[in-house]
């Protein structure tokens, strides 16, 4: 199977932040800390584009390379996630990472000892799949229930996808095709590598 | 003095040998990644038309949801 990965189209993103709504309730996740967030490119300007942004799971993730107590690990489907346990707060992943996912939540269960927080893909943690421990560190874990990621799920226009990289990249082409325009998408060359969704390989990172 | 001093050395020596045996192994850190995802975790809520533990049929579960779920262009030919 290929890596699990996020698109967001932004030719079709409304910027209602159901995304966002789905991610909080899904995982009970705590005033001031926003996994994922829409963000709106040149608003008021005639042209503007809004995106959903989270952890992209990237494939060569800078957190993982600068984390100093290495709590950094990745799954087979290419999920990047990290264990609680392990974390000192120190955020330096936080200046790492270019899509500004991690956060540091300061009170409530997710507050304990300053850990960081972030998008887990719907994956959970370390712990236990479906134990407490596991949803009250990491939130709920759908990808061992058989689901994707909620926010993908939940996306009234379906501007944000989610799944295995191919699929995903395929059904992006599909609509670029059917339109004839808006064939970027924003943030994906810097998680994935330099090729745009849908492109043939050209070797290197996938 | 010198019996002494011998017998407060080997004192010192029985201390700091059982010391080691107080230690707890550091290994830094150990995570090697937890449990696959298709190996399901047991909720209630899990989706049916897959079996925990195949990762074949969870591959195609997760492939359908996003065939027919994410992807309009199926859905409606």
């Amino acid at each position: 199977m290929a890596r699990m990965k996020f698109i967001c189209d932004a030719e079709r993103c409304i910027e209602c932040n159901s995304c966002v709504t789905a991610c909080k309730n899904e995982h009970e996740v705590p005033w001031g800390v926003n996994r994922r967030r829409v963000v709106t490119l040149n608003d008021g300007v005639p042209g503007e584009k809004s995106i959903s942004v989270a952890c992209m799971h990237c494939s060569d993730a800078p957190c993982m390379a600068v984390c100093p107590v290495n709590c950094f690990y990745r799954t087979d489907e290419g999920v990047v996630l990290h264990d609680k346990d392990v974390c000192i707060g120190c955020g330096y992943c936080s200046y790492a990472c270019p899509f500004g996912a991690p956060q540091f939540p300061s009170q409530g269960t997710f507050g304990v000892r300053g850990k960081m927080d972030k998008c887990t893909f719907c994956a959970g943690g370390p712990e236990t799949h479906g134990s407490q421990a596991e949803f009250e560190k990491y939130g709920r874990n759908r990808l061992a229930e058989g689901k994707l990621p909620a926010c993908a799920e939940m996306c009234s226009t379906k501007a944000l996808l989610a799944g295995d990289g191919d699929v995903v990249a395929d059904i992006f082409r599909n609509r670029v095709v059917q339109r004839g325009k808006g064939a970027e998408v924003w943030g994906w060359g810097t998680a994935y590598g330099s090729r745009q969704a849908g492109q043939p390989p050209q070797g290197g990172k996938s | 003095m010198k019996r002494h001093f011998l017998s407060l050395m080997c004192a010192a020596a029985a201390v700091a040998a059982l010391a080691g045996c107080g230690e707890k192994v550091q290994t830094g850190h150990a995570i090697t990644g937890d449990a696959p995802a298709y190996a399901g975790s047991g909720s209630n809520f899990t989706a049916p038309g897959w079996k925990a533990g195949d990762r074949t049929s969870w591959e195609q579960e997760t492939k359908a949801r996003m065939l027919y779920g994410q992807n309009e262009y199926t859905r409606i030919r």
